[in-house]
């Protein structure tokens, strides 16, 4: 039976979803999100360069002294100088906020492989991280703060903590769904050895939805650690964080509202900004998300 | 001479609002009488499904737009018609239904009330008498204890009760024209077969005029008056069915045709002696489901399965949706693990080694899936996928990249394909790749699961005759799970008829397929669409023989 071959149909799937960067600057408002971000970054991780003044030097003579050219945003109640702590804040801030984002993913990511893939171990791995989830996230952090004491890896530690069983579900699901995969099986029965099937054929396919999931965490770290050093649970108050900063100006609102004004609108651009980003890598890693944009 | 209920003249429809954009739909002109089924065939691609959405208003706004040419229905333009016109005449001049009616039926909504809606907006009837007429409409399409299935929300019913269900849903305001967009591809044969008949027997009572859109040459033969065959959005030919059978116009026409599987078995090959690959014994797997408080139920998914595989040959399993056709395959494979019973691969038997110990023998045994958008990685390269095995077994990557390129060769891809990705290549070439990747690792049985289902019948076609080829050249034994007796016809020495997870036949392709014992087996062969015609020799089978 010969058969004059006939052209195929050819049909167009959209290029699997790849992290590209393109999308920083997709609209103006994210371009501006990601400028921001960049802004307070730099601003942070050169803060002994540019900042004028010693954060925790203390000048009793100039007590919540108003805005001046020696201090261009003035100082706070033990006469340090408010611009220098909120540079210097900024660093904490965003150090927990990536610090806890990336932590918490590395740890969530390897627990929701296994479960995701060994059915004995998933039943032990979930019930652990479902009892983790039963306890509401800022107590938990605060407990294990006032347990351990107050420093910049205890407060890592117990902002992260939470957040992994939210990860290794994320990172289960997708694992359950994609071993199922027909590539995947031809995997199995070409006699691949498991660390290759999970590296090569189940990893990539958690990699979009970890993004989304990243950034907004990130932007919710960054939050948790000005909520528990505002609470008076976090970093000791002469180390200045966003937070800190806000929480010791509380008492001086009504006389010096900058002392809250300059560290909440940084943390609130910050925050913004990270989950603008946040959306924007959604859309651009999900293909449906786009189709839904188009109609 | 009728009048036609349905007119298409010209109509172009192209891809977004620009009058230059790529034409989906280009110039295309049908018509449907009264009491007639116009039999729209193409491979996928060709535009039968748009023109359909384009019938009904259903393309989607600002994506697709009908761009010139006119649709009259009963002398009514559609194309320049309202929204709100077009709503009101979808119920009562035109119903549409769909390929698979799960997802066309809302599953939160018992049935009864589904269908009510539709009355409930187009007439003035009260709650009883909808009632009455909703019963009498799942009556005329022999659904049972209509009472029943009136409440009944849709996951309770079979596929082919659901799309009763949406034939009833479609007729019950009595339509002058019934679009029909693949309703049979979804089910088995002998549902299809049931449906098929339905169709043809409502519309000789309402003189409805049938739009029926397929791929299926069989079903054309079965159902149609007159044949349109489009391809690339354009009209091939039309003509009526006995013209477009026996004496097709067009070179196109005839490749389609002759590219259907015959249903009469290819000319058996001699017995060989050659060495048995493959048997197992006994094969059997038992799915449990435990219910959060009740028993544990217990699903015997294949029974008690015994085949012989010998070197060269071709094993078929044929058999309808959840027969266990797939579940054999995959215990051989041993993707999964059987519950009792013997694999013996060449002399080794495999039913209880562990993962481990399995290792060594996987490299024997190939399979090919049926879904060529699934069974490649879309992110890795087509030459890493198919050098995956070889390297698990020691091969050095640059001869194993190297033996990717001759594989490609082998089945008639281009060697530079190695370097690019799944997306880049039709779903044959698709299961081409997947075919090289099995044969990657020299095994001595490939395992084939409905390997050519989800391909047009051309590319179907070659791929069956790459099978044959591969065959031939290496001495590969094929195990070919199918539900499509045409293809078993076509590619088996041996074929098992399986029902229920059992074997109910086993036997010679030309036997089984030609005088079968079993009752099930003669079912499945008067199911089969198209069974008295030979449409690779234009002529009826009967004349043949």
């Amino acid at each position: 039976m010969a058969i004059e071959t006939l052209p195929e149909p050819s049909i167009a799937i959209a290029a699997p979803p790849r992290p590209r960067l393109g999308f920083l600057t997709s609209t103006p408002i994210i371009a501006t999100a990601t400028v921001c971000l960049v802004a307070i970054a730099v601003m942070s991780i050169s803060a002994p360069w540019i900042a004028p003044h010693d954060p925790l030097q203390l000048l009793p003579a100039q007590r919540l002294k108003p805005a001046s050219e020696q201090f261009l945003l003035g100082t706070d109640a033990y006469g340090r100088d408010v611009l220098s702590r909120v540079i210097y804040g900024g660093r904490i801030s965003l150090l927990i906020g990536f610090g806890a984002t990336l932590v918490s993913i590395s740890i969530g990511l390897i627990i929701g492989l296994f479960s995701g893939f060994f059915r004995l171990l998933d039943a032990v791995l979930m019930r652990i991280m479902d009892g983790i989830m039963a306890i509401p996230a800022i107590l938990l952090a605060i407990a294990v703060v006032s347990l351990s004491g107050a420093s910049v890896a205890t407060v890592l530690i117990a902002i992260t903590i939470p957040e992994i069983p939210r990860v290794a579900r994320l990172v289960r699901s997708v694992v359950l769904s994609a071993r199922e995969e027909p590539y995947v099986e031809a995997a199995i029965a070409a006699g691949s050895a498991l660390p290759k099937i999970m590296w090569r054929h189940l990893l990539p396919n958690t990699v979009a939805p970890l993004i989304v999931q990243g950034t907004n965490f990130c932007a919710g770290a960054i939050l948790t650690e000005a909520i528990l050093s505002f609470l008076g649970a976090g970093i000791s108050p002469e180390i200045p964080t966003w937070g800190n900063i806000m929480a010791e100006g509380r008492a001086y609102f009504l006389i010096k509202p900058s002392l809250i004004f300059w560290p909440g609108l940084l943390l609130s651009i910050a925050i913004l900004s990270v989950n603008l980003i946040g959306d924007a890598a959604r859309d651009a890693l999900d293909p449906r998300m786009k189709q839904r944009e188009a109609k | 001479m009728t009048s036609p209920v349905l007119t298409i003249d010209n109509l172009v429809v192209s891809l977004g609002r620009n009058p230059d954009g790529l034409r989906i739909i280009d110039g295309v002109s049908l018509d449907v009488q009264e009491r007639e089924t116009l039999c729209l065939v193409g491979e996928s691609g060709s535009g039968k499904s748009v023109t359909a959405l384009t019938v009904m208003g259903l393309l989607q706004k600002n994506a697709l737009m009908p761009i010139a040419g006119s649709i009259t229905l009963v002398g009514e333009e559609l194309l320049t018609a309202s929204d709100r016109r077009l709503r009101q005449l979808r119920a009562t001049r035109m119903a549409m239904i769909f390929q698979e009616p799960m997802t066309a039926l809302n599953p939160v909504a018992p049935v009864g009330r589904q269908i009510d809606e539709v009355l409930r907006t187009h007439t003035d009837l009260d709650a009883r008498a909808r009632r009455k007429r909703i019963l009498d409409m799942m009556e005329q399409v022999r659904l049972p204890q209509v009472e029943r299935i009136f409440a009944s929300y849709p996951h309770r019913l079979s596929g082919g009760q659901r799309q009763r269900i949406m034939i009833a849903m479609g007729l019950v305001l009595e339509p002058k024209l019934l679009i029909a967009d693949e309703p049979t591809t979804a089910l088995d044969v002998t549902t299809q077969k049931q449906i098929l008949t339905l169709i043809r027997d409502l519309q000789r009572d309402h003189g409805t005029a049938v739009l029926f859109i397929t791929h299926d040459m069989g079903v054309v033969a079965e159902i149609a008056d007159r044949v349109a065959v489009m391809r690339n959005g354009r009209l091939v030919e039309t003509g009526p069915l006995q013209s477009i059978l026996r004496t097709p116009a067009m070179e196109y026409t005839r490749n389609l045709l002759s590219s259907v599987p015959s249903l009469v078995p290819r000319a058996p090959r001699v017995d060989t002696t050659e060495p048995v690959v493959l048997e197992t014994t006994g094969l059997g797997k038992i799915y449990r489901e435990r219910s959060f408080l009740g028993k544990a139920r217990e699903v015997a998914a294949a029974d008690d399965v015994t085949l012989t595989l010998r070197k060269g040959r071709t094993l078929g399993i044929v058999g309808e949706s959840g027969s266990g056709k797939s579940t054999v395959a995959r215990c051989i494979v041993r993707l999964i693990d059987p519950t009792s019973g013997g694999i013996r691969l060449v002399g080794r038997e495999i039913s209880n080694l562990s993962r481990g110990l399995l290792q060594p023998h996987r490299k024997r045994i190939q399979i090919v899936f049926q879904d060529p958008y699934r069974s490649l990685n879309p992110r890795v390269t087509i030459g890493e996928s198919i050098a995956e095995g070889p390297i698990n077994y020691g091969m050095p990557r640059a001869d194993a990249l190297a033996k990717a390129r001759e594989l490609l060769e082998l089945v008639d891809l281009p060697p530079d394909a190695i370097s690019r990705y799944p997306h880049q290549f039709s779903g044959g070439q698709r299961q081409r790749i997947a075919i090289a990747r099995a044969l990657a690792l020299d095994p001595d049985v490939l395992v084939a699961d409905e390997a050519v289902s989800a391909l047009d019948v051309s590319v179907q076609a070659q791929v069956l005759e790459l099978f044959a080829e591969i065959q031939n050249r290496l001495g590969i034994a094929l195990l070919f799970i199918t539900h499509d007796l045409r293809v078993a016809a076509q590619i088996c020495d041996d074929v098992a008829v399986m029902q229920h997870g059992r074997i109910v036949e086993q036997g010679p392709a030309a036997q089984v397929l030609t005088h079968p014992q079993q009752v099930y087996t003669r079912t499945l062969l008067d199911a089969a669409p198209g069974r008295g015609w030979d449409f690779a020799n234009f002529r009826p089978v009967a004349a043949a023989v």
